[in-house]
């Protein structure tokens, strides 16, 4: 179920690395809490983000919830496609629900993040 | 923290259960939309038994309710419902309720759950000279809504007898599944539907009639959720949010249910202030920017704080964000803008006319 090459953290988020890019989304158990995604206010382009910031808003039909930036760098990509498709969040969140992509700024912050199975275990505890 | 009698089916359905007016109850069975969407398309089964249900009766018993409520009560005929109101002097709303006149001298009073003691002690107090008798029996009775396009054949599954010479707004007692309930052709949800009273002790057995019943029609169990999106777009109040003993029946767009032709409780305010003019009236609007409007956001006028959002949503049918909020009367045409703050930010928001949805034929 869990995605065995992502970090994650205590806040659900997941951070996908690939060189110095880092993709962020949120996890499939967050998604399952929301429920019914209507709304992804994504940041611009370009902002930059330290971890643990407020990187995006997430609004399902009944509640209102904030995504954190796992890491620290700048925003080099939005997924546009959720502007139109807020619920992809919910039908695929590792996937095409996608949130951004962060230049990394400082590589190391990823040793402070979670592995799979420490996740599970936060998520199942 | 209460449970109503269908505690334990929830739980055996997966139900994501929340605290609300102090039961435990139903938030959401699998998605919000989902379960929107069966009772604007097929049918949605919801237990609202935390619903209070007072009972009044004896010969001044019209008199009395004539005299409490807004709405004509004395010239209810029996077997009819209506909506109503409990005003305060200051005509500010204590409660809104149906009316069910079950006999000529007996009235079922049905009451938001988060009232039902305020206003059993209300009645109480104002019952003074009357000869009535009051019984609370809110504990003892379940209420199933059964609501959707197909409602009525999904009910007619369990019944033989002919539910569509129960027409909107009108109930019939009737012995179902070998017990004695109420089935009214009522909702809180703009589609056509029933509502069912029965002992709370044969609830789960109406439950899992009526989901048997319905699966060849597409019936789903709802919760909270759905029902409070599903109000708003249809236009409903929801007391505590979009009224309360701060607002007044006219300011709560509530006029057509304020009989001015009866003395009651809270007239002489109310015709005071229908004299003066309104300064500030609930109204429907829609974003115009993007965001989700929710209770208790701020709402701006001309760039200054007036108030909150009363009640705000993503609303699944008509695919947007839309509530309903007070504003000042200049400002309530339709098309006037106004700002939400959400997170900070301010947002522009549009009135328009409520009901956001209705339902054809």
């Amino acid at each position: 179920m869990l995605p065995e090459e992502l970090y994650y953290t205590e806040s659900h988020e997941w951070v996908r690395v690939e060189g110095e890019k880092a993709t962020v989304g949120i996890t499939d158990f967050a998604q399952s809490e929301l429920q019914d995604i209507v709304y992804v206010e994504l940041p611009e382009v370009g902002k930059k983000v330290k971890k643990g910031e407020v990187l995006c808003s997430i609004d399902s039909v009944k509640s209102s919830a904030e995504v954190y930036a796992p890491v620290s760098g700048e925003i080099i990509q939005v997924n546009e496609a959720l502007n139109d498709q807020p619920e992809l969040v919910n039908k695929d969140p590792y996937g095409e629900g996608w949130l951004v992509v962060i230049k990394l700024e400082n590589p190391e912050e990823l040793s402070q993040l979670l592995s799979a199975s420490r996740y599970k275990e936060l998520i199942e505890g | 923290m209460k449970r109503t009698p269908l505690y334990d089916v929830h739980r055996a359905l997966g139900a994501r259960m929340i605290s609300f007016a102090g039961f435990e109850m139903p938030v959401m069975y699998s998605s919000i939309i989902e379960e929107h969407m069966a009772v604007r398309e097929r049918a949605g089964i919801f237990d609202v038994s935390h619903m209070g249900e007072i009972f009044v009766s004896g010969q001044d018993a019209a008199k009395f309710l004539q005299w409490i409520t807004s709405n004509e009560v004395e010239k209810m005929k029996v077997g009819r419902a209506r909506y109503n109101a409990f005003p305060t002097e200051k005509g500010t709303v204590v409660d809104d309720l149906l009316v069910y006149k079950l006999d000529e001298n007996r009235y079922m009073l049905v009451v938001n759950a988060a009232n039902t003691e305020k206003d059993f002690n209300w009645l109480i107090e104002k019952s003074e000279g009357f000869s009535v008798k009051l019984e609370n029996l809110s504990s003892e009775i379940f209420q199933i809504a059964l609501q959707g396009p197909e409602a009525e054949k999904i009910l007619s599954v369990i019944t033989d007898f002919d539910l569509s010479s129960i027409k909107y707004y009108r109930f019939r007692e009737l012995e179902i599944l070998g017990t004695e309930v109420i089935v009214s052709r009522t909702g809180y949800t703009g589609e056509d539907g029933f509502e069912i009273y029965g002992p709370a002790e044969e609830a789960s057995k109406f439950w899992n009639a009526l989901m048997e019943a319905g699966e060849d029609f597409g019936l789903k169990p709802a919760g909270l959720g759905a029902r409070d999106t599903l109000r708003l777009e249809a236009g409903m109040n929801l007391y505590g949010n979009d009224m309360d003993e701060t607002t007044t029946l006219l300011e709560a767009d509530l006029e057509w249910i304020v009989k001015w032709e009866k003395d009651f409780i809270g007239k002489e305010a109310l015709l005071k202030q229908k004299e003066e003019g309104l300064k500030r009236k609930l109204v429907g609007f829609e974003m115009v920017d993007k965001g989700v409007p929710r209770h208790g956001y701020r709402v701006f006028v001309d760039g200054k704080p007036y108030g909150i959002v009363a009640s705000g949503s993503y609303c699944p049918y008509v695919k947007k964000n839309i509530g309903n909020v007070y504003l000042p009367i200049e400002k309530t045409e339709e098309g006037s803008e106004f700002e939400i703050e959400i997170r900070g930010k301010l947002h522009r928001a549009k009135v328009v006319p409520r009901p956001f949805y209705r339902r054809k034929k």
